[in-house]
Order: C-alpha cells, then structure tokens, then sequence
C-alpha cells in the first residue's frame, strides 16, 4: 500500500471516487431553497476519499466528478464552481495530512480536526474562490453569487458534516487493525 | 443500458474529428465566450454553435430534455439577477437609459436589459458546444484525447476509470437504496434535512464501502496487466491528427484570439452602444 | 517412422520440463500472526493442467497470488524457501515481468474489466506495452476471434452476460501470450451451462497455445466436466495430496478436506460400490461400471425406503398475468402466472437476464409491473398488493441481496437489525426484545454487542438475515444465498435456511447452483426469456435434457448414472437419492 502520489492504487481510487462523487450529485443532491443550488452529499465522499488519499486525489476526485456531472447534465460546464470543488479538495487534503484512517484510525480528535478542515476548506471554496470566479466571468451582482456561495457552502458543511463523519468512522470500524488479524479473512474472501 | 453521457453514433463531419481537437476546441471555445462581454462577438459566437450543431445531424429532439433544463436553469439565473440588482447593467455601462419606471427601486432600464442579454448569450454561444462535444465523442475516446492534450496518461486513466464505473455505481445505488427502502429509510421531503442526510448515509455508506473494495480489484487487475509500467501508453482509441482537426483547434486559437484582441482594443471587456 | 518417433519423444520432454517449482515455500502476510503457507512443495510441468482445491481459508488463493506476483507486489509479507518459474526465482522478477508469463484471470470478472469497452479491454495490456495502433487493432481482432468475442468488440460491460465478460478477461491475458494460464475461481459468477462451456473453452486454449492450466477452485465437479490432469488439495496453509484426478476421487481426502465431492460418487458409495482408480470417477460420461456395480445401483435403488416432504398446499402469494418493461421498453416478464405456497421452499432457476431477479424486484414493490396483479394471503384472507408501498409489503415480504455488504449500514450488530423498527417507531423496549429474538433464530445473539466487521461472510448473511425477519415477514427472497461459498459455508447457510423454513417461513431462493436446488428446494420454477419454462420438483427438471437446455442449466451427473445403470425413470432416481440423502445425514 504505497502512497506515493501516482500508484496504481491511487489512479483508481480518483476514477472510483469520481464515479461515487458523480452517481452523488446526480442521484442524491437535495435541492436548497436558492436556485441552482443544492446540497452536495457528494463532497462528504470526497472529503472521506480525500483523507485516504490525499489532496492531490481529493482535488481529481471533486474535479473529475464535477466537470462529468455537468456535461451529463447539459446545462454546460460551470468552470468556476467545477475549479472551486478541485480546490475544495487540496485544501481538505492539505488539513488532514498525517491522519492514519487507512490503518483504521479515526477518534473523536480526528472527528474534531476534520470538520474544522473541511468547514474552512468549504468556506474559502464557496465564500471565496467560486465568487470571485463569476464574477470575474460573468459579472454577476455580488450580493447575488455570495448569497448562493453561502447557502451552497452551509449545505456542503452540514453534508459533510454529519455524512463524512459517520463515513469516516465507519470505515475505521470495518478496516480490520494491523496485526490483529489470525485467518486470512480480507483476503481469500 | 444507461446512457448518461447522451453519445449519439451518427456519420457527420463533427463525428469525424478526433475527441482530443473537440475537447480543445470546447475548452478553447469557453475560454473566449468567458472572457468577453462583446454582445456582438457573442451573438457571432452564438449563430456559429448552432451551425455546428446542424453539421453534426444531432437534432434537436435528440437533445430536447438537456436544453428545457437549461433555459428553466437560464431563466432562474437571470430572475435572480434581477431581484438582487435590477440596475446592475446601470453601473456597468455607467449610464441610464429607463424605459419603465416599475415599481420602486425594481426599474427597467435598456443598460439593464442589455446585461440580461450578455447573461443569456454567454449561455447560448457556449452550451451548444458543450451538448455538441458530449453527443458527439465516444466516452472511449475521452481518455485517449485528455492525453494527447498533455494530460499525463495516469490522471487520463483516472477518468476513464470513473467513465467505466459509473454505469455500475448507479445500479448498485439502485439496488442498495431499493433495499434500504425496504427496511424503512426514506430520503422524501417528508422527514427534516439532519435526518435525510442521516438517512442518506445509510444508502451511502455501503456503497462507499463496497467502492472501496472494488478500488483492490481494480487495482489488482490493471497491475496484473501491466498499468504503469512505461512512461508512456498507447490508447487503442486513439487516433492521428486529420487536416480538420487541425483546422478544428486553429478555429479554437482564433476565437480566444479574436476575444482578447477586442478587450485591448476596445479598452474593456464590454461593448458599450450608450456612448 | 524414426522422425515421428523423435517427435514424441520432443513432445514427451517437453512436457516434462518443469515449468513451476515452489520449494519448501512459505508465505506470511505482514498483518497476520501465523505463515498462511507452510512448506509447499509442487512442481508443474509445461502444458499441464492442474486443479488446486480446498475450503475457503486454505491459502489457494495466496498461492495463486505468489505465482502472479500480487505476493509481494500489493500485499506485503513473508516469503520463505524457493519458487521458481522457468528456472528463475519469482523474488528477482517484477510484477510486470511476471505478468508476461503468468495471466490471471480473476474470480470478479467485473473488476477486471477495466476497459470501455471489450475492444479496448482486450488491448489494454498491449497498451501498456505502447503496441502501435494498427497492431493493437490487428492484435485484438485475432484474439476476439479465439473467444468468439468477434461481434461484440463495441460493447460495454453492461451490455454481456457473465460469461462473456469473463471471455473478455481471457482474452485480455491471452494478447501477451502467456505460458500459464491462472484461473480463480473461474466459476462462481456464472450459470451452469455457462461454467460448462467455459471449461470446454479454457481447454481449447490450452490445446492452442499449449500453456499450462492452474484452476483454483471448490466446484469440483463442474471443473471435472473436462479432463485435468492432477488435482492438488490444501488444507490449512499446507498441500496435503497431489494425485491424479481419477486417484484423487477414489479416496474420501477431498470428502474429509470439505471439498464436495460429485454427487454420482455419494450415490454409489450409497449403493456400497468400491470406487477405485480403474473406474476412471473423475468424469460420469467416462466412468465404468461392471454389470454387478449396476445391479448393486439399481438394488439401493429399488429397495431402500424413503419418504419424500409432504408439499404445502395453502397459497401464500399469487401472481395472475404479470407482464413487466422497463422504462427502455424491454420487456422483462410476460404472462407471469405463480402460486407461492405457505411454507414452502422454493428455487427461481434460469440463466442471467431471464428474468428471476426483476420478478422479485416486482414481487417486493421495487419495481411496478405494467400487466397484471398480486395478492398476498393476509389475516383476512388475500389482499392486492398494488396499493402497497415497498416498505408496507417489507412487513409481509424480506428481500435478502446476494452480497451482505450491499445492505450493512450500521457498524453494530445489535443497531443493524434494529434499523427497520427504529425507522418504523417501534418503541425501544418492543425493538430490545424483537431484535432479541431475531439473533436468537440466526444464532448470533453471542454476537449481540459486536461490531459487524468482526464477522465472516456468511455470519455477515445471518445478520442481514436477521435484520429481514426482525419485521417478522411470512416469506423472504433470497437472491443467491450461498455465492462464492465453499461446501461449508454452503451447507451452514442452507441448513439455516431450511431450519427457517422448518419454522414456518416461506422461503424463496434464486440461484444458479444445480446442487443447492436439488438438494433443499422442493419445487423450482424455471425462467427463460421472461417466461416461466417449467414448475415442477427440482429432480424431475435436472432430468429433462430438453428442458435443462433451453434454459442454460445443467443435468444433474444423478442423471447420467442413472442411465448408465440402465434405470428407466431417472427423475424418481435422482428424487430417491435426494430423500435418502437428507435421511442419512439429517
């Protein structure tokens, strides 16, 4: 289990993650009550993945599973907030850097560090680069696209909130502890 | 069979081009339509999406459902912009020509009227490409062209991989929500958000889980056959450069060409008729 | 005459070059307290053919994943002793390396099916190897001919059934011309007649490339459907037998090992024939028999007792005119008409796509069918379900997916089975005791306060098992209860199954499995093309050749001893056997 930057495994857990992330928003999103805005379960999987991964997986992962979304969707390629989800998932990277949920390590402590990560990581992404962006392509009033950012960013930060908790916790409780293991069990299965 | 990305088989000339010269044109395509506010330009933009369309034989029943969507999504944009800054197009344009008075501070106004068509027109010039690129290029090819665009072969992969398992993750989302349905959890407008994302969970956290595993499968399966081994790969979707794909990608270089050439000379990204 | 000579004695040598060599070999995963091999010892030959059997846990699958270079590429560990291939060490050579000589093809044919298409499936080994486009083309044509994929090469994964998928990932190895060909498991996705021919198929390959043949697999019998050469069985880590197939199936070590052994070998050890190499047991089709073996067949047959399941006759659901499309307009069912009787154990048999699972997705409300009605006996009499909601007829009807994975969503046990009352409002207390009960039945209530990742899979099956009958359902669908299970676990899973029935529960199996429907399901309704084919016992439709082959299963080998000792009704024969079975070991 190398976690150098590009192993195998690492390729195919971005083209996994980005298929979960994609089936997500399309599937599972609920809308908010702003138009064209929507709750994104999809970034509680990417911030999961990206805590096993690493930012640059994470950001791949958002990106990818993104920029798919719309153009499955039609309503063309929403660059700014495409991008904006790529950041989402460097900066949720970089924050939880040294977290060993791999080796099915997840406490309260984690818990804890990893929702001010991603709540900071959504708030600059949605508060911050997402705007600034349309604005800067589209010129839309101000008021307008931070009113969306906010109500997308608060939805983010609740999904992610309750559904990547209980995703990471999850995980840690299934992966089997190292050296703990007397049969063969992960894998001849 | 699911077909998400709405690839449409047809002989055409667009058809023909290689995925990679469409992708650069899309990208390249976007890059002018967005960084312009040349009414003008962007109508030019506009009119040239809808020939292409008519070249590729795409109709427009076949893309009817993906374009109602986007003009409700267009018209609560622009709704939107309206209520939060109905003399927007004033500030922009730095003058004030009303046509109505309305009521209080929600005024009509032609500068306003004209932002409103930018809005619309930056729609239009650009998501008949985006509709044309994805009814017209093979899902296989994507990853083929992203790296004859330069995107390294690994990170190309990656996106064939999600294009490959999406079909599967959706029935199994199916099937696992059809079962937890069974059992009680509901994700209906019924119940409050905290617990819908709870529920949500539930459907997800199995689906997670079962991703995981198969990422080991997958994993073992591509190093078994040699994924990773060279510096490089050859796709057998890939294919070699024609005299139109070129011609494809200079249309691109020209279009982002002609958008910044006009923002120099023009002193702005808009075109401003009041004066 | 000389020259000719020469050759075969070439060839003789040729097959006799060692090709594999572990020596005093040993494997322990870095995770693990104990070796999972323990001094293994086995050579083979160029162009052999070998099968390795065991239960679950044995380390065959460990072994294969020494030879294909998965140990220790991908999972980390200790290796002691020697293994060679060619005469290298396996240790010097990369997995890359090793993948030019070893192809693998792996049990889940949907993981390794990586490409868009088969098309591009095929190629993606040369692709790696930077093969320029005109050979990849030419190279993957050729190779798709071989499999008989010529047709398909456009087509998604989505758009095969299981055993073209899994001829795909055949292909997909064969493009770099392997010298061993490593199969695991080959068999357990796929229907009976489907298995056959991927046996039949795995030996042309053999005798076209002249590779040599590893198959790890449980499914003795169906692997027998052709010639092997040896069959080497592991038990615990170690190879505790490497024999010849027909010296292997005339001592109980597979029997012992908890390897089933084929069903027409427990018949004539029934009729207290002495099977010995000389009867050549590995196949049914090539066994002999003396005139005296026959007779003392034909004897049991005749003069032994046995009372066959009384059938229940009260119907619990009817299914009247049932027609089902999809939204894409295939249609999926037609003019379904079935009874499902109360407390009885039934099998859905058919090939993939026949349309089994989509009757129960219609049955449980997941789906609504365009034709027709169904009705469910209810405390006052039979009630139409069509205004029923999926979860209202959860009340009535448990639907169990093949993979348990698929339904676990809490990490406690006790919080799993509790979820369908919680989300019903059950009060807590009622949910306490409920629960209680339910793991009492599934015989996990020791296990109450574990967490669910503790558990195996088939422990795992009870729990989603239990976490069904907590709604206290009168019928539940199971959808391949027993996949990828060894004899063990299949005859763990099955017992409890059938102890549920026993309690009252009607019980609905779809599955693929000959032995499972033989064995516990008393009546099977056969599927084809939407239609149902047959409803009859299980033995008399694995005694109908014409039936057997129209909807892809198999013929039971009873079947075929039964006409090999002259035995005019084999249907009884086959019937005689399963109640005389159930007798001796119930």
């Amino acid at each position: 289990m190398s976690k150098s930057k590009f192993s195998v495994k690492t390729i195919v857990a971005i083209g996994i993650g980005a298929a979960l992330f994609f089936v997500m928003a399309r599937y599972l999103s609920i809308p908010s009550p702003i138009p064209n805005t929507t709750f994104g379960i999809q970034y509680s999987v990417a911030a999961f993945m990206t805590v096993l991964y690493g930012p640059v997986a994470g950001m791949l992962i958002a990106f990818i599973g993104h920029m798919l979304n719309d153009m499955a969707a039609g309503w063309g390629v929403w660059w700014s907030w495409v991008i904006a989800s790529g950041v989402f998932g460097v900066l949720m990277g970089l924050g939880v850097r040294g977290m060993k949920l791999d080796e099915g390590e997840f406490g309260v402590k984690d818990a804890i560090r990893f929702n001010v990560v991603q709540i900071v990581a959504h708030c600059i992404c949605w508060g911050l680069v997402a705007p600034v962006l349309d604005i800067l392509i589209y010129n839309e009033p101000v008021e307008k696209i931070f009113l969306q950012g906010l109500v997308g960013g608060l939805g983010n930060i609740l999904a992610t909130a309750i559904v990547g908790t209980i995703l990471c916790f999850a995980y840690a409780k299934a992966k089997p502890k190292k050296g703990s293991l007397t049969k063969e069990d992960s894998t001849e299965e | 069979m699911v077909n998400l990305f709405n690839y449409i088989d047809r002989q055409s000339p667009v058809h023909k081009l290689t995925g990679a010269a469409k992708f650069a044109l899309l990208i390249l395509w976007m890059l002018a339509a967005m960084t312009t506010f040349c009414t003008p330009y962007l109508c030019a933009l506009t009119v040239l999406a809808v020939l292409l369309f008519r070249l590729s034989k795409i109709r427009f029943r076949d893309v009817a459902v993906m374009i109602w969507l986007t003009l409700v999504f267009l018209a609560l944009n622009n709704i939107l912009i309206y209520l939060f800054s109905p003399e927007h197009g004033v500030e922009i344009y730095g003058s004030r020509t009303l046509l109505f008075a309305g009521i209080g501070r929600y005024t009509v106004t032609a500068q306003q009227l004209l932002y409103h068509l930018n809005v619309v027109l930056k729609y239009t010039a650009t998501i008949p490409i985006v509709l044309l690129f994805v009814a017209t290029t093979n899902p296989s090819e994507f990853a083929a062209s992203l790296n004859r665009l330069g995107v390294s072969y690994k990170i190309s992969y990656s996106v064939a991989l999600a294009l490959r398992y999406i079909p599967d993750t959706v029935r199994e989302f199916h099937d696992i929500s059809q079962s937890q349905q069974a059992r009680g959890i509901e994700m209906s407008r019924k119940e409050n958000m905290v617990k819908r994302l709870t529920n949500a969970a539930a459907i997800i956290l199995p689906l997670i889980l079962s991703g995981m595993d198969r990422i080991d499968v997958v994993t073992n399966a591509m190093e078994l056959r040699g994924f990773g081994k060279n510096k490089t790969r050859t796709w057998y979707m890939g294919r070699k450069f024609s005299t139109g794909d070129i011609l494809c990608i200079l249309l691109g270089i020209l279009l982002v060409a002609v958008s910044l050439s006009y923002t120099l000379w023009n002193g702005g990204r808009y075109w401003n008729p009041f004066g | 005459m000389e020259e000719n000579n020469d050759i075969q004695n070439r060839k003789r040598t040729f097959m006799s070059e060692a090709l594999i060599r572990f020596e005093h070999f040993g494997f322990q995963y870095l995770a693990q307290a104990e070796p999972t091999l323990k001094d293994i010892n086995l050579t083979i030959r160029k162009g052999e053919k070998i099968l390795i059997a065991g239960p679950s846990g044995c380390g065959k699958s460990t072994l294969g994943n020494c030879l294909n270079g998965l140990i220790p590429f991908s999972y980390k560990g200790e290796m002691t002793g020697s293994l060679t291939i060619a005469g290298k060490e396996t240790r010097s050579m990369s997995i890359f390396e090793l993948s030019k000589r070893v192809g693998t093809v792996l049990q889940d044919s949907d993981g390794q099916f990586i490409g868009l298409t088969v098309a591009e499936d095929i190629a993606f080994a040369l692709e790696n190897d930077c093969v320029g486009r005109d050979e990849l083309h030419s190279r993957v044509e050729e190779v798709a001919g071989i499999v008989d994929l010529q047709g398909h090469l456009s087509h998604a994964p989505g758009e095969l059934s299981g055993g073209q998928k899994q001829r795909v990932s055949i292909a997909g190895v064969m493009v770099d011309d392997v010298e061993i060909f490593l199969f695991d498991e080959p068999l357990a996705n796929l229907d009976p007649a489907t298995g056959k021919q991927a046996m039949e198929l795995i030996d042309e390959i053999r005798e076209r490339t002249g590779a040599c043949v590893i198959i790890i697999e449980h499914r003795l019998e169906d692997v027998l459907h052709r010639n092997v050469d040896r069959i080497v069985l592991m038990q615990n880590g170690c190879i505790t037998a490497d024999l010849s197939s027909d010296e292997m199936l005339s001592t109980d070590l597979l029997k012992q090992a908890g390897v089933r052994e084929p069903l027409y070998l427990t018949a004539l050890k029934y009729a207290g024939v002495k099977i010995s190499a000389a009867h050549r047991p590995s196949n049914i089709q090539k066994m002999t028999l003396s005139e005296e073996e026959r007779r003392a067949v034909r004897d049991w047959y005749r003069n032994t007792e046995t009372t066959a399941l009384p059938a229940p006759d009260t119907d619990f659901l009817r299914i009247r005119d049932l027609d089902f499309a999809y939204d894409n307009g295939f249609t999926a069912l037609q003019n379904i008409n079935l009874q499902i009787r109360k407390g009885e154990l039934l099998a859905i048999v058919g090939r993939n796509g026949a349309g089994k699972s989509t009757l129960s997705k219609v049955i449980c409300g997941f789906e609504k069918p365009t034709r027709g009605t169904l009705e469910i006996l209810d405390r006052d009499g039979y009630c139409d379900l069509s205004n029923r909601s999926i979860k209202e007829r959860a009340d009535h009807i448990g639907y169990v997916m093949q993979n348990p994975n698929q339904m676990i969503c809490k990490t406690m046990i006790f919080d799993e089975v509790a979820l369908g009352l919680r989300t019903r409002g059950v009060a807590e207390n009622v949910v306490k005791e409920k629960v209680e009960k339910a793991l009492k039945i599934c015989g996990l209530y020791a296990f109450r306060n574990w967490p669910v990742s503790a558990l195996s899979f088939g422990q795992k099956k009870r729990v989603t098992i239990a976490s069904i009958l907590v709604l206290d359902p009168d019928m539940v669908i199971l959808d391949e209860p027993t996949a990828g299970q060894d004899f063990r676990h299949y005859t763990e899973i099955m017992e409890f199954l059938r102890s549920l029935n026993e309690a009252g529960y009607t019980i609905v199996m779809i599955t693929h499995d000959m032995h499972l429907m033989l064995e516990y399901a008393q009546r099977a309704v056969v599927f084809c093309d939407g239609n149902i084919l047959a409803d009859d016992t299980s033995a008399n439709i694995l005694t109908d050749p014409d039936l057997v082959k129209r909807a892809s299963l198999k013929e039971t080998s009873l079947y075929d001893l039964a006409l090999l000792c002259d035995i005019d009704d084999p249907g009884s024969f086959v019937q005689h056997f399963i109640d005389y079975d159930r007798e001796v070991r119930g």
